[in-house]
């Protein structure tokens, strides 16, 4: 997909440039911005350091594991196809944990465990379960401690107040991650009372 | 407002205390631990590098080249009518598909209208509280082959967009 949005851009701006005679700003957006790539990185390369190796003090003092536990009460009742001492129940609350610290390096692995767990106590091997299209969304609606990548952009940028945007950042994610849950616990429902007669044939003739 | 802004101003300090607190009473080699972490650091930012450069490159060029002008003129008419401004359409479009090529449009934007204005910190918001839907899913949904997602990218699109019209009203109130 990134192929055709990365060359797209180019291409269009290209012509673009041309039809509006501003070829030379182009020519010099190339080069500038390659520049400006760069000093970009350098400028990130601080405060990322910085926190990557205070996150790796959390998970070697097992913060995540503590955590983990605090919201085991919470997930269970979010996965209600998972049984509580399944495997797939400790990678996805030590996913989320990691996600929340942004140790995404970390999280991936645990995320993908998670999902082949899952695919364990799946009836239909093709078609998503629930529980997967629960943790999917809540991964995707990404609550997150410190946007310390933002925070070092922002910085890079000149801000005054680089970290400002911490509380917004948690009032606007707690509010994506409230409605992922209710949106897919609605849509669970009304999917089994659309699908629920013909079980089976939801995959179409895909399947068999 | 005060609230919201003194939360962020102490949130770092206060959780590098409470991870370094917790590193001590677990007899962790606190100093050992972080440059171990620290180093890992640098691989991502450098690994990093290539992709920046071809985004911003792009980006760049779309913008200078007038492109970008048309296409937030088009699109301003209906983003106005829900509120959004239409200078974050691009990040908006670009967030679910790219991590990095979004990365590359907010700095863009913080070039273009600075990082501590209304736009800068509106589109910073949206950067920290959504997600890379489509690559996300591909890969997780990928991994275990499973062909028939039901429902999943509907609710997390849903998430993505009340995300955003949340980061626009929340800085509409603040300031």
């Amino acid at each position: 997909m990134l192929n055709y949005i990365w060359s797209g851009m180019l291409l269009i701006g290209f012509v673009v440039g041309i039809i509006n005679g501003r070829l030379s700003h182009v020519t010099s957006a190339v080069l500038d911005s390659s520049k400006a790539a760069v000093d970009l990185s350098i400028a990130l390369l601080g405060v990322m350091c910085l926190w990557t190796g205070v996150m790796e003090i959390a998970s070697r003092a097992g913060l995540i594991k503590t955590i983990a536990n605090l919201i085991k009460p919470v997930t269970n009742m979010l996965y209600p196809g998972v049984p509580r001492d399944h495997p797939a129940m400790a990678s996805i609350v030590m996913n989320m944990v990691a996600n929340f610290f942004g140790l995404g390096n970390a999280a991936t692995p645990l995320g993908l465990k998670a999902m082949n767990e899952l695919q364990k106590l799946n009836p239909d091997k093709g078609t998503a379960t629930d529980d997967m299209c629960m943790f999917l969304i809540i991964n995707t609606s990404s609550i997150q401690l410190i946007p310390a990548t933002l925070i070092a952009l922002r910085s890079a940028a000149g801000s005054s107040e680089p970290t400002v945007i911490i509380g917004a950042v948690w009032v606007t994610t707690v509010c994506t991650t409230v409605t992922g849950i209710v949106v897919g616990k609605i849509f669970a429902r009304g999917w089994k009372k659309k699908n629920g007669a013909g079980r089976g044939q939801t995959n179409g003739g895909m399947a068999k | 407002m005060n609230i919201l802004g003194y939360i962020s101003t102490a949130a770092i300090p206060t959780i590098i205390m409470v991870i370094i607190l917790s590193g001590i009473l677990n007899r962790v080699k606190v100093f050992d631990a972080f440059l171990d972490g620290a180093k890992e650091g640098i691989t991502t930012v450098v690994k990093l590098i290539p992709t920046l450069v071809g985004l911003m490159v792009a980006v760049g060029v779309f913008r200078a080249s007038g492109a970008l002008d048309i296409l937030v003129g088009m699109l301003r008419p209906l983003f106005s009518l829900i509120g959004v401004p239409a200078d974050i359409l691009t990040l908006a479009f670009m967030r679910p598909v790219s991590g990095s090529a979004s990365l590359a449009i907010v700095s863009d934007i913080m070039d273009k209208f600075g990082p501590d204005s209304y736009i800068g910190k509106v589109a910073c918001t949206i950067m920290g509280s959504t997600e890379t839907i489509f690559y996300t899913l591909t890969i997780y949904f990928g991994a275990v082959a499973i062909r028939n997602i039901k429902y999943t990218l509907y609710a997390a699109l849903i998430t993505d967009v009340v995300g955003i019209l949340v980061a626009v009203w929340i800085w509409r109130i603040i300031l």
